[in-house]
């Protein structure tokens, strides 16, 4: 009672149903490619428009290539879902950036960006990683496609509201250990599932003093611990980041909306339904080891004895032995998880003076035009380029396996995105999760290494 | 596909995992389609579970032994974990399965079976168990399935258990309706919500 999720939550609601359904309101949708065109199908088959276009977004990043993008798709299947969005768009009146538009990346790092995602709203996408919006005070939730053609449809929402829990850090983070490593540590210790049925709000020391790109990380990977959401309230670093973005609130009205903003926290009376807390001292940089991102160790230590023998099998490890110095293929940097700034700022404070190892490839794809433009702003590239690194185009590239960047099978990549399961990066592929620090320290060394030796 | 929902018996699919993810229901290369058509989807079940890199059959894989069968799925706990793509509960429904029982559903995923009138049947993991050992000792161990009555019972064992389902879920599935049908009925209370807070 009385938390912030209450007050969003509450907020929004336009009716109650029977059994405790909520018709909720949504503030902002999302869409791309490839969960909306049946939602869009949908409309066609009912003969009904969306209801409020001018709250609806889409853009391509999923089957994105991340190289000559000015150039059609070479896969036609691909093309043709990247070409119905942009159809679908046009025919529904909706917001579009498509490829090459500067304004287009991966939805979960232009909504922040652009200050399309604020404080206090509700905001759903047909992606499980909505949830990244939470870092700006957002209630931010992934959904289906048929749920996406309800918000098209209505602007709202059939839910049941979910449980509350509040995850506090507190302490200071060591050296080398970096908000994906607080999340990975998290679902070490609560499991994929541990958050099932809740929406969570991160707080403690560790949580107020991360940037806003490190809040974005954190809540992205609160799906990963099964939770419907997790959110940061937000504070003068929420204001100081959105102040200016291209939807954000301009003038008198900025002055408002901030009033309005700071009042959005959870009571010093807040009841949350479980309440966990976790010292920063506990935390190394992580790094995975299985096939869920629950199956973490620091990245000093073994391979638990109890883990996952199909999970072993698959990764071609055995139990009680340690992942340092295993041989590396590939590195993938970027992401919703971990593609914008400072993101690269870290891999090139590791890569600076160094070189790509031999024989190892690495992909380096900012989460939008937007970062791809300040990574040139601040010189990174050349940094960058000068060890040996290249920096493609943006997009969800090796994430996911829907574009060219495929992991092939049996080899082994250290990634900075949010999925080892079985086939995530390409049929085969074997993932190890980990932060841009530990991505770099394998993209020199060829091996993973503990990036507190190269800081 | 709009299929009322009553009472169904059925033998079932053991698929004894935990933390089934929904890439592995089915995988991304499966996403790109842009119609809704379950039977592709279904097809493609499991897909790297049921064929092998060379495009073989995986005998190994329950979906390819022939002693198993039915349309309930029986699964280890956090079924349907990770992405959000509804194109998991098609592949489900595509397949031919009408509900799946496991003692914890991802979120996301629970709500996309509902919404493709797939029940999600949630049991404590002592009838899981148990469940699991009948369906081994015998391939073709039946299980009711009571909507209605919100009831699940073991057959062989004759244990039951009753499962929680939603009120307006489980009045959707009886009746086969789904939510923009409800929603596109209520549009005035949607713009008196927007007159009230703009």
């Amino acid at each position: 009672m009385n938390t912030l999720f209450d007050k969003i939550w509450d907020s929004h609601v336009v009716s109650m149903l029977d059994g405790g359904t909520t018709q909720l309101y949504i503030d902002r949708l999302y869409c791309h490619e490839v969960t909306t065109p049946q939602a869009f199908e949908g409309l066609r088959r009912r003969g009904i428009r969306c209801l409020r276009p001018e709250k609806i977004f889409c853009m391509p990043d999923h089957n994105t290539p991340t190289h000559d993008q000015d150039k059609p798709i070479a896969d036609p299947v691909g093309r043709h879902q990247v070409e119905t969005l942009e159809k679908n768009a046009k025919e529904f009146g909706l917001s579009y950036f498509g490829m090459m538009d500067p304004r287009n990346g991966i939805i979960h790092v232009v909504g922040p960006e652009k200050g399309l995602s604020l404080p206090g709203m509700t905001i759903v996408c047909g992606d499980s990683h909505t949830s990244t919006h939470g870092a700006v005070g957002a209630v931010a939730f992934g959904i289906g496609t048929s749920e996406a053609e309800m918000v098209m449809a209505s602007q709202c929402i059939l839910q049941q509201k979910p449980k509350s829990m509040r995850i506090r850090v507190e302490g200071r983070l060591g050296k080398g250990v970096t908000p994906k490593d607080v999340a990975l540590y998290i679902m070490k210790r609560i499991s994929t599932s541990g958050a099932t049925g809740y929406f969570v709000e991160y707080a403690g020391s560790v949580v107020r003093d991360m940037s806003m790109e490190g809040r974005l990380t954190l809540c992205n990977l609160s799906i990963e611990m099964g939770a419907r959401g997790g959110f940061i309230a937000p504070d003068e670093k929420t204001f100081e980041y959105l102040k200016g973005r291209d939807y954000a609130p301009k003038d008198g009205d900025w002055e408002k909306a901030v009033a309005r903003w700071k009042t959005l926290k959870s009571g010093d009376d807040a009841v949350f339904d479980k309440e966990i807390s976790f010292d920063a001292s506990d935390i190394e940089p992580m790094i995975t080891y299985g096939t869920n991102p629950g199956m973490g160790i620091g990245i000093t230590g073994s391979i638990p004895a109890e883990a996952a023998p199909k999970s072993l099998d698959y990764m071609g490890f055995h139990a009680g032995e340690k992942l340092l110095g295993k041989k590396v293929d590939y590195v993938f940097l970027g992401a919703c998880t971990n593609g914008r700034i400072e993101d690269f700022r870290a891999f090139a404070s590791i890569a600076a003076g160094r070189h790509k190892a031999e024989g190892l490839t690495a992909w380096l794809v900012p989460g939008s035009w937007e970062v791809l433009r300040q990574i040139k702003a601040e010189g990174l590239d050349k940094v960058l380029g000068e060890a040996g690194f290249e920096i493609r185009q943006p997009g969800c590239s090796a994430c996911l396996a829907m574009n060219d960047d495929k992991i092939p099978a049996g080899k082994y990549s250290v990634s900075t995105s949010n999925r080892n399961f079985e086939g995530r990066q390409g049929p085969g592929a074997r993932t190890m999760l980990a932060s841009p620090l530990t991505a770099a320290a394998a993209a020199v060394s060829g091996c993973v290494t503990d990036p507190r030796t190269l800081i | 596909m709009k299929q009322k929902f009553d009472i169904i018996e059925s033998s079932c699919v053991p698929l004894p995992l935990e933390n089934v993810d929904t890439d592995q229901i089915i995988p991304a290369r499966f996403l790109k389609a842009t119609t809704r058509d379950e039977k592709y989807f279904g097809e493609n079940l499991f897909r790297d579970w049921r064929y092998r890199p060379d495009g073989s059959l995986n005998k190994d894989f329950v979906l390819n032994d022939p002693s198993y069968g039915g349309c309930i799925l029986v699964a280890g706990k956090n079924f349907g974990s990770g992405s959000s793509r509804e194109h998991a509960a098609w592949a489900i429904a595509g397949y031919g399965f009408r509900a799946v029982i496991s003692s914890a559903f991802a979120d996301i995923h629970k709500n996309n079976e509902l919404n493709n009138f797939v029940l999600p049947v949630t049991v404590s993991e002592a009838f899981l168990k148990e469940l699991f050992d009948s369906i081994g000792a015998d391939h073709g161990e039946r299980v009711r399935i009571d909507l209605p009555g919100q009831k699940v019972s073991n057959l062989k064992t004759g244990k039951s258990e009753s499962f929680e389902i939603n009120p307006y879920k489980k009045y959707c599935l009886m009746e086969g309706l789904d939510d923009i049908d409800y929603l596109l009925s209520h549009r005035k209370d949607i713009e008196d919500y927007e007159r009230a807070h703009e």
